[in-house]
């Protein structure tokens, strides 16, 4: 398969609405023009190497976007073997070994990039077995195949010279923002019911997801909670910035469970909390004032404060870990909720869209900031969700690859 | 709470801590969780002098001390455990009957005030009435700023010195206000009745506490802080260079910044090899405090930046003063605004909801409409030095805190004579910052604190019990200097001003008032007899060198100074007159000298309007020095406020005591008396009671009086009012600062020697019609 044959033919994304084309003047995905790198992932017949991915390196997750050509044949044989053994392993289980995971659900099928037809698949493993990761990659002749990986997030800076030392691979550094918002535009559009959000937000029991047509997006917040929170505000395509951002996210959440719960996983957590209930062990306005504190438009069932039952050394004893869980899970929500609002407020911005791992399996949080944004801002401010939550950033860096490359056809 | 009873047992040392509560008027409670506050006012016992004339007595004036009453506000600060104790004392010693007691109210304000009605209407039968806690922090807050002098600071941990003061604002509006409890609030205040709840957090004090308490075994608050203090976060926390190897240089974050608060708490982020946790419970607490401080700070940076709003108080128990907490809030407001907005404290804010609740029920008696000032004698500093471990602190707190409040008689404003009021700060040396200074002034107050003592027991001749008072005097006094050198920043900016007002409170909390009354009588009937004679030799001068003269007076008569103690051991060994004073000046050049620019003004054709003069010492710096100088300017037309202090301050020249002795001169000048009766020559109150001059805070009817008659010179005389204070002060009207450098270690900091004479003539500046400039991040000099 030549390259040069397929760069006009851009038939399959001529919906794209144009995001994420860098030139304006197509939408083919690889006719973007970037003067970026010289550095390319070619080898010297200009022929694009396989395999395509996209890799997010955060604090505690690495989240890999791998693309998958449906037609193999096109290949070289010796090619081929290699990338099948790479191909094998990277969808072949659900699991890798026990810490990565590859999430089927969020699976794109029918993709077409670069006039090849394909799969996205969504892949995830612990940043803290990235160590295993460059095994693989040493295992399976990685470095035979390409000179580099596209990464970005803080790892790609981090593991840039270990990558470099044991396995030869350059790692090539993409700007996160820059492929967070890619990826969000891109998936969107490729995904139909990839927005949405909960209707009836105030009332929790009867809410329910519906989609959100995004097609309009500007400008938006995002509100990506990994690790910790980074907030940005997005006004178009170019115009972006990161307005501000909290040490207080995911990574918090998971942290202080282990610690209160002896829990041991993320799922184990939000497990956990499901079967918790937080006003065991949080002050509500109504303990303190007896009802509602009309004064200040307070309501008795808002928390006055988190984890303000545990002062009590009697109450400490017969704490529940579910509903410790509950608790952490319901405070550190509120407060990126709190903060984002704070922010669509000096931004001048309606529309809030939370993404990240946090909120992976995790309606609670969700659907408690659909209920904040609506409740504190009078309905004015709207919460928006993405059904590839903590994705977009490895997303947007393998568009990013190939846009570099198709940058040099 | 009650676990701890047992550990520090000490029970609540009731007479000591409820201090006149016999006389108390008026009642205000405000119960938090751990904390419980009680307000009242009471009348005061203190000591005055009346200075009145008797007939046919060979005596310039007659001087006699009575007892007088002023109003004064308590606020009283001990643990919530203790609030029966407090309930049954105020029962025992003020309430006789339930009768007596139906119709009183009592106002009853914070979080405790719903769960204790019950048992104060139970225990004292009055009504009880609940304030909205948040109105009465606020109004407390609005008290504090607008009547006590520091009441506000900054907190640089690392700075020196480490609380940067605020001074008195005039203009306090609009400001945010966080309240640290158990949860957090957020109001903006926008003036004395407009107020508004503009947010919060469910993450405060409370999550600290409790979270800290399920993660730790420590059970109590204070106990948590020590933790933190030990502890080192970044085991726990995940930081911005454990995900990026360095800086995160694209949105400008630090490797330091923390990416992920107990980021590294979590198991599945963990290498399987290395499992085991690798921090202590130390490390858990300090990244659980640095986590919801820097919270706390990011929404309040935010929620001022929403409603553009530049100060933001932090109060609540929370805070409570602990340097450690004041250190991380500060760096988060630093962090997030990018130093554009300085987190501001206040000395006392745990006090801020009983005063607001005992404002509530005074409303009626209209507080704003007098002055009034901290009683440094009978309240509690900051407990906070610098390097003290939190349990030492515990140690020197006392279970129980005061603050006391006068009434001040009569009303301050500022001077309007001031460039500016805003940039305008009275003391020169701020001794919290400069240690050299502070230990020679620290050590000179010591040294001198017994020869006040002797003259305290010898004002009262007649009392029997002045050398018991006398004594307790001096031992209070140097605790108190020894607790300043220990924290110097204990009671605001130290100065050797703030160290005479020091003096002086103690000395009126031992019923000692005028304690040089004698000795000052003694010497302006001397004086006195002197003053024809001087007007005389001055008459018969050339105009030209009669000016040089009359300076040369008033320099030698600021000799006379009790004051000073190098002046002093002159003063009690020898007979000295003006004239052995003038031999001992500093022969011109001065050091200080614009005496020609001054010449060339005074003999212009055209004269002042009105000069304000703020005097000095008695005897023959006033009447033989400024008399004649006064005398001048009257003659060419110019008006004279003579102002004195208005309470006693060393051999300084009281109001009363210059009323007579000005009638006195009139008897033997036509030319003063004329202007006495043709109200040419006024003689007014400043105010105030130190030998240095606070232009922030002068009497009220002066600055009408100032303003009446469109005064344009001021004069200042003496070392505290124009060295140790005033120094740096502009003015929008001509100024003369003129004093005698009577203390040689302060005359060679100035690169003088003894007696190196002052004479500084300014020409007023223009009051720019632009708004003053903003005050700059540190108000202190220099």
């Amino acid at each position: 398969m030549d390259f040069h044959s397929v760069g006009s033919d851009s038939k399959s994304l001529e919906d794209d609405k144009g995001s994420i084309s860098n030139s304006g003047s197509s939408n083919n995905i690889c006719n973007g023009h970037r003067n970026g790198s010289p550095d390319s992932f070619f080898d010297l017949t200009g022929q694009l190497k396989m395999p395509l991915f996209g890799m997010d390196i955060g604090g505690t997750l690495t989240k890999l976007v791998y693309y998958e050509p449906t037609n193999f044949d096109e290949f070289d044989l010796k090619e081929r073997e290699t990338l099948q053994t790479i191909h094998k392993y990277l969808i072949g289980n659900t699991a890798y070994g026990k810490t990565g995971i590859r999430d089927v659900h969020l699976e794109m099928g029918n993709q077409t990039i670069c006039g090849r037809n394909g799969k996205i698949h969504f892949i995830r493993f612990p940043t803290a077995q990235m160590s295993a990761f460059i095994d693989l990659a040493r295992g399976k002749n990685f470095s035979g195949l390409a000179s580099g990986i596209c990464a970005t997030g803080g790892g790609a800076y981090m593991f840039e010279e270990i990558f470099k030392k044991t396995v030869n691979l350059t790692l090539h550094k993409y700007d996160e923002l820059e492929c967070l918002l890619k990826g969000i535009h891109y998936i969107d559009r490729h995904n139909p019911s990839e927005c949405y959000y909960f209707s009836n937000p105030r009332d929790t029991g009867c809410s329910e997801k519906l989609p959100f047509d995004f097609h309009n997006p500007y400008p938006y917040l995002v509100v990506n909670i990994g690790s910790g929170v980074s907030i940005l505000s997005v006004r178009s395509k170019t115009d972006y910035s990161r307005v501000s951002g909290t040490s207080l996210g995911g990574g918090t959440f998971l942290g202080l469970c282990c610690l209160l719960t002896n829990c041991e996983t993320f799922e184990e957590a939000i497990e956990l909390a499901s079967k918790g209930d937080s006003t065991n062990i949080d002050k509500l306005v109504k303990d303190i004032y007896g009802g509602d504190y009309d004064k200040f438009g307070l309501k008795g069932e808002t928390v006055a404060c988190s984890f303000g039952q545990m002062m009590s050394q009697d109450k400490r004893k017969s704490a529940k870990r579910e509903d410790l869980a509950r608790a952490t899970l319901v405070t550190l929500t509120n407060n990126i909720g709190s903060i984002a609002r704070m922010c669509a407020k000096t931004e001048k911005i309606e529309r809030v869209v939370f993404v990240g791992n946090f909120l992976r399996v995790n309606e609670i949080s969700m659907k408690l900031l659909a209920y904040a944004m609506d409740y504190w801002s009078n309905g004015s401010l709207k919460a928006l969700f993405l059904q590839h939550e903590g994705y977009f950033g490895a997303m947007g860096c393998l568009l990013e690859y190939l846009q570099l490359n198709s940058g040099l056809i | 709470m009650a676990h701890k009873s047992y550990a520090r047992c000490i029970d609540l040392p009731t007479e000591q801590v409820f201090h006149n509560i016999r006389n108390a008027k008026r009642f205000a409670i405000d119960i938090g969780g751990s904390l419980a506050k009680v307000a009242y006012s009471s009348l005061v016992k203190k000591k005055s002098t009346m200075v009145f004339d008797e007939p046919d007595s060979s005596s310039i004036y007659n001087v006699s001390e009575t007892d007088q009453e002023i109003v004064r506000l308590h606020f009283v600060k001990f643990e919530t455990k203790y609030i029966e104790t407090c309930l049954d004392f105020i029962k025992a010693n003020l309430i006789q009957s339930r009768d007596s007691m139906l119709d009183k109210v009592i106002k009853v304000t914070g979080g405790g005030a719903y769960k204790y009605t019950e048992l104060i209407n139970r225990k004292l039968g009055v009504q009880v009435d609940k304030e909205d806690e948040m109105e009465c922090l606020i109004k407390g807050c609005n008290f504090l700023l607008k009547n006590i002098a520091d009441e506000a600071f900054c907190y640089l941990r690392h700075g020196n010195p480490e609380y940067k003061f605020q001074g008195v604002d005039s203009d306090i509006f609009p400001y945010l206000l966080v309240n640290i409890g158990s949860g957090v609030s957020l109001c903006k205040v926008e003036s004395e009745s407009k107020f508004e709840r503009i947010g919060g957090t469910s993450t405060g004090g409370g999550t600290f506490w409790g979270l800290g308490s399920l993660l730790t075994s420590a059970k109590e608050f204070d106990d948590l802080l020590e933790l933190a203090e030990k502890g080192d976060h970044k085991s726990v926390d995940m930081l911005v260079k454990d995900i990026y190897g360095g800086d995160y240089n694209a949105v400008g974050l630090g490797g330091d910044v923390i990416a992920s608060s107990f980021g590294k708490a979590a198991r599945c982020t963990k290498d399987t090899a290395q499992n085991s946790p690798t921090f202590k419970k130390e490390d858990v607490v300090r990244s659980l405090l640095l986590c919801i401080s820097n919270d706390i700070g990011q929404i309040a940076y935010l929620q001022a930046k929403i409603h553009n709003v530049k100060k933001i108080y932090f109060g609540g128990f929370f805070i409570r003063g602990h340097p450690f907490t004041m250190h991380t809030i500060t760096f988060a407001i630093n962090f997030w605004s990018k130093g554009e907005i300085q987190a501001l404290y206040l000395r006392h804010e745990g006090y801020l909801g009983a005063i607001g609740a005992f404002l509530k029920g005074m409303e009626e008696e209209d507080s704003e409409r007098y002055s009034w000032g901290e009683n440094l004698a009978g309240s509690s500093g900051l407990a906070s030095p610098k390097h003290m471990t939190v349990s030492l602190m515990q140690e020197l707190t006392n279970n129980f805190s005061m603050l006391e409040i006068n009434r001040l008689e009569r009303a301050l404003q500022p001077c309007p004579l001031l460039l500016d009021v805003i940039s305008y700060f009275p003391d020169t040396v701020d001794l919290t910052q400069d240690k050299d200074a502070r230990d020679y002034w620290l050590k000179c107050f010591a040294e001198g604190a017994n020869k006040t003592r002797l003259l305290a027991i010898k004002s009262q001749p007649h009392e029997v019990d002045a050398t018991e008072r006398a004594d307790k005097f001096l031992q209070k006094y140097l605790e108190r200097l020894k607790s300043l050198e220990i924290n110097p920043c204990a009671y605001g900016s130290l100065t050797v001003r703030s160290l005479l007002d020091t003096s002086a409170h103690f000395l009126e909390e031992s019923l000692f008032t005028d304690i040089f009354s004698q000795q000052k009588q003694i010497e302006n009937e001397q004086a006195l007899r002197l003053l024809p004679q001087r007007l005389k030799y001055l008459d018969e001068l050339p105009l030209s060198e009669r000016h040089f003269e009359m300076a040369l007076g008033i320099l030698a008569g600021n000799v006379f100074d009790w004051g000073a103690k190098e002046v002093c051991s002159i003063l009690e060994t020898q007979q000295m007159s003006l004239q052995d004073a003038q031999a001992k000046l500093q022969k011109r050049p001065w050091l200080f000298d614009d005496f020609d620019a001054w010449l060339a003004r005074i003999t212009q054709p055209h004269p002042y309007r009105c000069a304000v003069i703020f005097c000095d010492n008695s005897g023959m710096d006033i009447i033989l020095g400024i008399f004649p100088f006064a005398r001048h300017l009257l003659s060419v037309g110019t008006n004279v406020i003579l102002c004195a202090n208005s309470q006693p301050s060393l051999n300084d020249v009281v109001y009363g005591e210059l009323l007579w002795v000005v009638k006195k001169a009139g008897d033997v000048c036509p030319i003063l008396q004329e202007a006495i009766r043709d109200g040419r020559l006024k003689v007014m109150e400043s105010g105030q009671g130190s030998p240095c001059l606070d232009l922030r805070l002068i009497d009220e009817h002066l600055v009408v009086a100032i303003k009446e008659q469109e005064a344009d010179l001021i004069v200042i005389e003496g070392m505290g009012r124009a060295v140790h204070t005033n120094f740096d002060a502009t003015f929008a009207c001509d100024a003369l600062k003129v004093a005698v450098i009577k203390n040689r270690w302060l005359a060679n900091r100035f690169g003088g020697e003894m007696f190196s004479v002052m004479f500084k003539y300014e020409k007023g500046r223009k009051v720019s019609s632009s708004p003053s400039p903003a005050r700059s991040s540190s108000p202190v000099h220099r």
